[in-house]
Parts: structure tokens; sequence; C-alpha cells
């Protein structure tokens, strides 16, 4: 019992990790206004990113920072489409999860001889050490480091956001940026180093699968986390500690058709796959009621439009 | 890049405007006339010279797994038998029609698609080109054209041979299967491993038990190491995994709890040297290099399925064996042996496992 009490604790933390850290990113761009669709393509950036310096520096540290400055210049693209030219934000993030699995594949292949993964790469340490519990019932809780980055970023883009005055202005921006713009705050500058940090995030995100969960890039290594951030971020309100949750709501549910498909009498795995889906409605319905996004959210601000 | 545009260039040279071919090879299916000079030196050698394409999916000619192994085995048809061996890459499963095309159009005796994600196109670019030989890996057909022929591997046989070695190396007395998705080509490799289990425990006189679990999904690495630690936490201290990307997390769990893996399809000691004791391997190179004879020559006419199993030497267990005592990898290919001779007839599913193990 207490074995897998801590599995899966163990398990939900673990699962959760790269959709905390991209569905930060997504309410950083989106409070600020900006739609962010991109976040999976910013991960799978990141993941990449992420592998591949790990492997030629064998430094997972500098890695994880190079993952993060690669999904904020991914970002940098969607902020100039979104921003500056005050383009479709849906079109622009769109375009970027149809690039960035090419890209990434592109420089894996010119990297790594052709191939379409990595070697395998440094990864980041474990809160305890490598192999400490090894074998024992809390290995589950020897957590990989970027859960507690996950944990530490959330905190504090919560208290930028809501206790500081430029987390005020970016608040402000994303619900009514006319009025923001007429107070003084440079609504462009706002949202350029919002989604440009939701990249940074996501980037983090791609990174956490590739060099802390797995230690290699795979074509498959993120596939749909990006989506699943997004979710979270809607599930969660908006708010960086709704979104945390909610990550952790997805992380559990995983966890849980794990814990329940084995051992001595496994409910059959088909009925399992589904759990994850049917326990989100449950609890949007029950617990989380209405969601509403930012007022501003996806539309392009023009300086002195009605 | 630079090469395999020259070199596309100079093969089509003669059929179409070069300008428009390389345009063609540098932003669509990146053509290649693979091996480079030695292709087309044995290509200009004889009268009679065969000319094989193989057409990749999207893992590319470098994937380490089967589209790397696949060019393996073409290239030893190129060396043997001084055949014009080419494969063209598939960017995306888009490609798969157009290389299709390609290939035919270049006037190949036989054209090999690797991976069943191809399977649908390859039927089709058969049914369009009844004098061209179409044969593919890892996929068969319900009704084949009489140009075509699918090869799959007997899975089970390769997992039996595993099954019996993870049997061999447990000292907790427990074992473990993470899957990708249920289905019956998938069955055969948990039920495979666990007959190799039974057949260990009979034959040594230990009582090794087994457990497994579906991850329903190929991708999913943190799910594959989710299901492995749950395995691992539950006294499992071999696993074996049938689960392509969703496997790889579950060696990552293995190499961090100290516990032994064993890879699928191909050698993966590479991916984890102190945890992958041995893999279950399926001999694409192999499979191609028999079956391309055998149709080329016309002692096997297309239309049909080939399942190929230890007997042809298409399965089997990986060479490493760093890990494993020198006994239990003679005893394993002991084992191989005697399914090659027909000796162990091993089980694919549920039910044949019960009575395969009513007969032990």
């Amino acid at each position: 019992m207490l074995t897998n009490l801590l599995l899966l604790i163990g398990i939900t933390l673990m699962y959760s990790t790269p959709l905390v850290f991209g569905a930060l990113g997504g309410v950083i761009s989106e409070r600020s206004g900006v739609t962010n669709i991109g976040i999976e393509g910013m991960m799978v950036i990141g993941a990449i990113a992420g592998a591949a310096t790990s492997y030629f520096t064998n430094n997972p540290w500098i890695a994880f920072l190079v993952a993060g400055l690669s999904g904020g210049l991914v970002a940098l693209l969607h902020a100039v489409a979104s921003v500056s030219f005050a383009a479709d934000q849906t079109v622009s993030g769109v375009a970027i999860n149809l690039l960035a699995p090419g890209i990434a594949l592109f420089v894996c292949r010119r990297l790594f001889d052709g191939a379409a993964m990595t070697p395998i790469v440094a990864k980041l340490p474990k809160i305890f050490g490598e192999s400490a519990f090894a074998g024992t019932a809390y290995a589950g809780l020897n957590l990989n480091i970027t859960t507690v980055l996950a944990l530490v970023a959330t905190l504090a883009v919560w208290f930028v956001l809501y206790k500081t005055k430029w987390g005020l202005r970016v608040r402000a921006v994303g619900e009514h940026p006319a009025a923001a713009d007429t107070l003084g705050i440079n609504v462009y500058k706002t949202r350029y180093i919002c989604v440009i940090l939701s990249g940074v995030f996501a980037g983090f995100g791609g990174a956490s699968m590739t060099i802390a969960i797995i230690s290699q890039f795979t074509q498959t290594a993120i596939s749909g986390h990006g989506f699943i951030a997004l979710a979270a971020v809607i599930f969660g309100k908006w708010t960086p500690q709704g979104a945390y949750g909610a990550c952790l709501l997805f992380g559990c549910t995983q966890a849980l058709t794990i814990l329940l498909g084995g051992g001595s009498f496994p409910v059959p795995s088909t009925i399992l796959a589904m759990l994850p889906y049917a326990m989100t409605i449950i609890v949007l319905i029950l617990f989380v009621g209405r969601s509403a996004a930012p007022k501003a959210d996806g539309v392009p601000y023009i300086k002195g439009s009605r | 890049m630079d090469l395999n545009i020259k070199l596309s260039r100079r093969a089509f040279a003669g059929t179409m405007g070069a300008a428009t071919l390389a345009s063609l090879a540098a932003c669509g299916g990146g053509a290649a006339t693979g091996g480079s000079t030695e292709a087309s030196a044995s290509g200009s050698a004889a009268e009679g010279t065969k000319k094989v394409t193989m057409i990749t999916d999207t893992g590319g000619v470098n994937d380490q797994s089967f589209n790397e192994l696949s060019w393996k085995g073409m290239q030893q048809l190129g060396s043997d038998l001084g055949w014009d061996v080419s494969y063209i890459e598939s960017k995306q499963d888009s490609d798969y029609m157009t290389n299709l095309d390609k290939a035919v159009d270049d006037g190949s005796d036989l054209i090999w698609g690797v991976g069943f994600a191809m399977g649908e196109a390859v039927e089709n670019a058969a049914n369009s080109n009844p004098d061209v030989k179409f044969a593919i890996i890892d996929n068969i057909y319900e009704n084949n054209p009489s140009n075509l022929t699918g090869v799959a591997f007997k899975q089970e046989e390769c997992s039996f041979a595993v099954g019996y070695v993870a049997a061999r190396m447990t000292t907790s007395g427990k074992v473990g299967f993470v899957g990708g998705i249920d289905s019956e080509i998938m069955q055969a490799f948990e039920q495979g491993y666990y007959a190799g289990i039974e057949y260990a425990n009979k034959e040594q006189g230990l009582s090794v038990t087994y457990e497994g679990q579906w991850a329903e999904s190929f991708g999913d690495a943190a799910k594959g190491k989710a299901i492995a630690q749950s395995q691992i936490a539950d006294g499992c201290d071999v696993l074996y995994h049938a689960a392509g990307g969703t496997g790889t997390g579950m060696i990552e769990a293995c190499d961090e709890a100290g516990v032994y893996a064993i890879g699928v399809d191909q050698d993966q000691a590479h991916l984890a040297p102190k945890a992958v004791i041995t893999s279950a391997l399926k001999r694409v190179d192999q499979a191609i290099y028999q079956i391309s004879q055998q149709l080329i020559s016309g002692e096997k006419e297309g239309g049909t399925n080939v399942t190929l199993g230890a007997a042809e030497d298409a399965v089997g267990i990986a060479e490493t064996h760093d890990l494993l005592p020198d006994g239990v990898y003679n005893d394993a290919l002991a084992v191989v042996e005697k399914i090659k001779k027909g000796e162990i007839v091993v089980p694919k599913n549920a039910d044949e496992l019960k009575s395969f193990i009513a007969s032990l």
C-alpha cells in the first residue's frame, strides 16, 4: 500500500513536470493577451536543443539553459508575427508546431550522422543523487531536479504576476491593452517579453523530457505534451497555480492508469486508456466551473484602433 | 546534401531535365543513389544486373533500426551479387507514393518498402505497376497483388529466447514485460516471452513469475518509464519491452534502478550498456538478402506473405552479451537452435501458451 502510494506520487510528479513548464509558458503568454498554440513546437525545439547540447558539452545544466534560450528564440518568431505584424496568432502558433518537428529532425540528422534520434546524453541530477533508494519503496521519491524547478518556477510566476508592478501591467495588457497604453505601459514591449518568456519555459519543458525523464531526443519524445499543457492552462483558469494543479491532475490520472493496469488484478488497458479523459471531464464539471480567458487574449493590439 | 543532389542528377539525367530534378531531389523526397560510387560501379559492370531499390520510412536510412539494417542487407546484395542497389529516403508519410513511383521510373526490378507505415502505399504501387516486383518489411496483406510479397517475423521466437534469458538472470524470481499497443501481432511478443520463462522454469527447476502491461502507446517514454517503475517496485528485476519509443523509458527506468533490461528489434545495448543484457532481434537484413534473391530468381512467386523465424536465421538474440554469463548465453543460443530445428514450437497467443505450458 505504502509502496503504491509513493509510486503514485513519484509517477505523478515525473509525468507532470514537462507539462508544468509548458503550461507556465502558456499562462504568461496568454495573460499578456497573446494566444500561444505553439507551445508544443517550442517544447520540441527545447527537447532537441537540450539533448544535443548535453551530448556535446556533457554539461546538462548548460543544456537546460540552451534549451530555454532556443525555445525563446522560436517564441520570438511568434512574437514578431503576432505582436509586430498583428497576424492571426493561431495561424502563427500552428506554423511553429508544423515547423518545429521538421527543424528538430533536420538538426538531429545533421549533427548525428543522419540518425533520427540522439545517442544517450548526460542527464540532470536527481534530488538525492543518481541511484539513492534504488530498489526500495522510496525510489519514486528521488525526484528529478526539474520537478523541483517546475514548482519553483510556478511560485515565481505567481509572485511576479500577482505581487509585482510588472505583473499587474502584464495582466492589464492582457485584459485591456488600449487602457494600459493610455497609462503609459508599453503594450508591445510587454507582450514581446511575455511571449519570449513563454518560449523559454516551453524549452525548459522539452528539455525536462529529454535530459531528465529519458536521456535522448527521439521523434516521439514530445508528442502532444504542449497541447495537454494548453489544456491545463484553460483548466487552471489562466493562473500559474491553477495550471500547476491541472498538470498534477493529468499526471495523477496517468499514474493511476499505470498502477491499476499492473499487478495481480490488472484492469484492461483499453478501459484505463480513457481514464485521464473521463476524469478530466468529471473534474471540469464538478469543481472548476466557469473558466474565462483574459479579455484581450488572441486579439492583436493596434495602436489607436477602436 | 550536395553529394546527394549531384548523384541523383547523374542518375536521372537521361530521362528528364537535370535542373528540374536537382530541385526535385533537393526539396522533395531527397533521393540518393546510395552506396554512392560503389553502387554505380557495379551497376555498369554486367549485363543482366538486377536493380533493387528500397524506400525508407520517415526514420531515414540511419535510424539505428529497421531502415539502417535493411540497407545493410541491400549492400550485401550489392557486394555479393554485384546488383545495383540504392535507397530513397522518405521525409514524411506523403513521400511514400512519390518515392515508389520514382523507384519504378528508375527501372527497378524489385522495390522494397520498409515498415508497416508504408503498407497501403506499397499495395497501391504494386497494383498500378504489375510488371515490377514489390516487397515490404513488417507488413502482411489479406489479398496480395500477384507481384507483392509481405514479409513478417516470428517475433514470438526471439521473445521466447529472451524470456529464457530473463528467467535465468532474475534474482528476485519475478520479471516484467512492457507492451506498446495490444494487438494480435504484439501478443506474440508477450506470449512468446512468457513461454520462454516457463520453459526455463521447467528446464532449470525455477519458479520465476511474470507480469506484463500495455502502455497503449508506442511513443510515450514517460509512460514506459512509469510502468517499468511500478513493475520494479513490484519486485521485477528483468524487464523486456516491445513498445518502440515507449520502451526507451523502460530501459531508462531499469538503468536508474540498477535492474536488467532486454531490448527489442535491434541490439539496444548502446542505450544502457550497464542495464541491457540482451535484445530480441529481427534480422531485417537477412530477410532482405534472402527474399530478394528468391524473388528475383523466380524461386518464390509474389502474391503471398512470408513469415520468417529462427529456421531462416531471421530472428534471434543480440550478439552483445557482456552482462550475461557465458553459460546463460550459450544455453540461450541452444534454445534458438531447438526452435530452429522445430523441437520447440513457440506459442503466439494466450491459448497456445496454455497448451504449451501443459505440454512441458
